[in-house]
């Protein structure tokens, strides 16, 4: 890997994470004449009684800590500023509360769940549409598949829903919901962890059950062209084992592709396991921005937010720059 | 019609994909002549009511009834996506041309533009949007913030099919013969960008659709209007599998799955059109 792809790459993910702050700052103001903390402040009048002056004076402190009375680029550039910092204020709805502890007390739960059952998916999926492109597997195994190609196109939470149906509420096996048992503080003994796990099966499930058509989809494309190349040919000429033939001859050089693949989807996994987490009450940032959303908390939606954005920027590089590890046919001295 | 019938025999995926969603058209012609969708509303009937006579598909918390609620839902939702999707495919088809014919400068802008956005998850941002304008929500208006995040794919995919043909010895010749590119991209690229822009096409409304049915269950959806995802919000709000009123989440969620499962069978038989490699790896 050279320099310059490093610069290059690192220059990308800059983009993408300003690009993304600037979207967020900008779109919802081409929605024209709303105020939604000014809003906010106005139910809580509605509701809670508190005297229209004080109201009145809030809205003023507001505005002149967030320098609504400045010039947009001004707002603008200020905003950008408080964003890097990770200042992402007070939470509304848990006022003493500041967003970003919020955000750093949901990000373990998210990052366990959706590392394990990514990855799980990932090999799984795989290898099932290795096997689907090979012409050795029995006809059986196609029939066996096909309920979860068409379970690749449904969103994961309909899944969840399902899971929760029938596994929770029907057979209770599992928890209807949460990360853990009510009331027990974590700790690092065993039944601690079996509780942890017990709670994430079914959020997990959810994830994995939809995720192994897709992959098993792109592999099995993949896995097609590989077993059309010369050294295939060649390899069944010598007379090596299939087996030895499927697994080091195929399968490693169809993975390729997947693992860009995996890159380019992450994006549409995390949005998925949004509301996965959020239909689970699993403690992650999905049920954070769900609880947020309901309750008006927007600073905590635009502090969530910018994390999945940033989280989802880190991720793509990190696997950006493994890949050329990964595959040495590429070098990257290519603009 | 005869020779597309003869097609659709040879591609199964693409008719049963088809055939799904013509009866979809069918349950929103016919449907309306049996069912009173001012029902939808709430408060039209006893709440919580298992399915019956009186109540086909049972009635929700809010004293909705169910069958007319997903008469209007699939309806609603499904506008949304089409809107969003179109409106995503016009732009991508627009910028993807601008890109790979004219090429430059512009090429390198709108690819970097169309590359960086889609590392971005479009469903944060729509979040963001969705969530400051929430009590104004309509089907349209939520049609037209997905489509602002819906032209990235459409715009890769035909600037790489555009680059592509722009090169080929029949867009050399009609060059030669005088056409300029206004022509050339009327009458020789389009034409044979069809299957592309179905197959785009298809892709788009998905995406769309999944955004709109994910910012909906967010309960980021019409407040007013039924529509799939809000009712997935509502039953997850009012607690509808716990409290066992399985005739509230199952109908929707029935019908989320039918509408994508039906656009992934059409856009798996268009692929099998578009690239007619793939049929003999399928033999």
């Amino acid at each position: 890997m050279t320099l310059g792809y490093l610069v290059r790459r690192l220059f990308i993910f800059g983009l993408v994470i300003w690009v993304g702050m600037t979207l967020i700052f900008f779109l919802p103001k081409t929605v024209p004449g709303r105020d939604p903390v000014m809003e906010r402040m106005l139910m809580l009048m509605a509701t809670g009684g508190i005297q229209p002056e004080g109201i009145q004076q809030m809205v003023e402190a507001y505005r002149a800590q967030f320098g609504l009375d400045q010039p947009l680029y001004m707002q603008y550039l200020r905003y950008l500023w408080n964003m890097i910092r990770f200042d992402f204020n007070y939470s509304l709805a848990q006022y003493p509360t500041l967003v970003i502890d919020l955000i750093r007390r949901a990000l373990p739960w998210t990052i366990a769940l959706l590392s394990v059952s990514t990855l799980l998916s990932f090999a799984v999926g795989s290898l099932a549409g290795g096997l689907l492109g090979w012409p050795r597997t029995p006809k059986a195994f196609h029939y066996m598949l096909a309920p979860f190609l068409l379970m690749s196109s449904v969103p994961y939470y309909l899944v969840g829903l399902l899971l929760i149906y029938l596994f929770a509420f029907r057979l209770k096996l599992f928890p209807i919901g949460g990360g853990s048992q009510y009331g027990t503080l974590p700790s690092f003994s065993l039944a601690h962890i079996l509780d942890l796990l017990h709670h994430s099966i079914l959020p997990a499930a959810s994830i994995v059950l939809v995720g192994i058509g897709g992959w098993a989809l792109g592999m099995r494309g993949m896995m097609v062209t590989t077993l059309g190349e010369d050294y295939i040919i060649l390899a069944q000429a010598r007379g090596l084992s299939p087996r030895r033939i499927f697994f080091w001859y195929a399968m490693r050089n169809a993975l390729l592709p997947q693992t860009t693949s995996l890159a380019l989807s992450l994006g549409h996994i995390v949005s998925g396991s949004l509301l996965v987490e959020a239909i689970f009450r699993y403690p992650g940032v999905g049920s954070l921005l769900f609880r947020a959303i309901s309750g008006f908390d927007y600073f905590t939606i635009y502090g969530v937010v910018f994390f999945i954005i940033l989280a989802l920027g880190l991720t793509t590089l990190i696997v950006d720059l493994i890949y050329p590890l990964l595959d040495p046919r590429i070098r990257y001295h290519r603009a | 019609m005869r020779p597309f019938l003869r097609y659709v025999s040879r591609n199964p995926t693409l008719g049963v994909g088809l055939s799904m969603f013509l009866l979809l058209f069918l349950f929103w012609i016919i449907g309306p002549l049996f069912i009173d969708v001012n029902l939808a509303r709430p408060l039209s009937a006893m709440p919580d009511m298992p399915p019956s006579r009186q109540y086909p598909l049972g009635t929700d918390t809010l004293g909705r009834q169910i069958l007319p609620v997903m008469l209007q839902g699939t309806l609603y939702t499904f506008e949304i996506g089409l809107v969003a999707g179109a409106a995503g495919l016009l732009i991508g088809t627009i910028l993807g041309f601008a890109a790979g014919y004219l090429g430059g400068p512009l090429d390198t802008f709108i690819r970097t533009s169309a590359d960086v956005i889609l590392t971005i998850p479009a469903l944060a941002v729509l979040v963001v949007i969705a969530s400051s304008i929430k009590e104004t929500l309509s089907p349209r208006t939520m049609a037209g913030v997905i489509a602002m995040l819906a032209w990235m794919w459409p715009t890769r995919t035909i600037r790489a099919q555009v680059l592509s043909m722009r090169e080929r010895p029949y867009v050399e010749i009609a060059r030669l013969s005088g056409m300029n590119d206004i022509q050339i991209i009327a009458q020789e690229l389009l034409p044979n960008l069809l299957p592309y822009l179905a197959a785009s096409f298809v892709g788009a409304v998905a995406a769309a659709l999944l955004a709109a049915v994910g910012l909906e269950a967010l309960g980021l959806g019409p407040q007013t209007e039924p529509t799939l995802g809000m009712t997935i919000f509502w039953c997850m709000y009012y607690g509808a599998i716990l409290r066992g009123l399985y005739w509230w989440w199952v109908p929707p969620m029935a019908a989320i799955s039918y509408v994508f499962i039906g656009l992934f069978l059409i856009s798996s038989g268009l692929d099998e059109l578009a690239n007619p490699r793939l049929r003999r790896a399928r033999g």
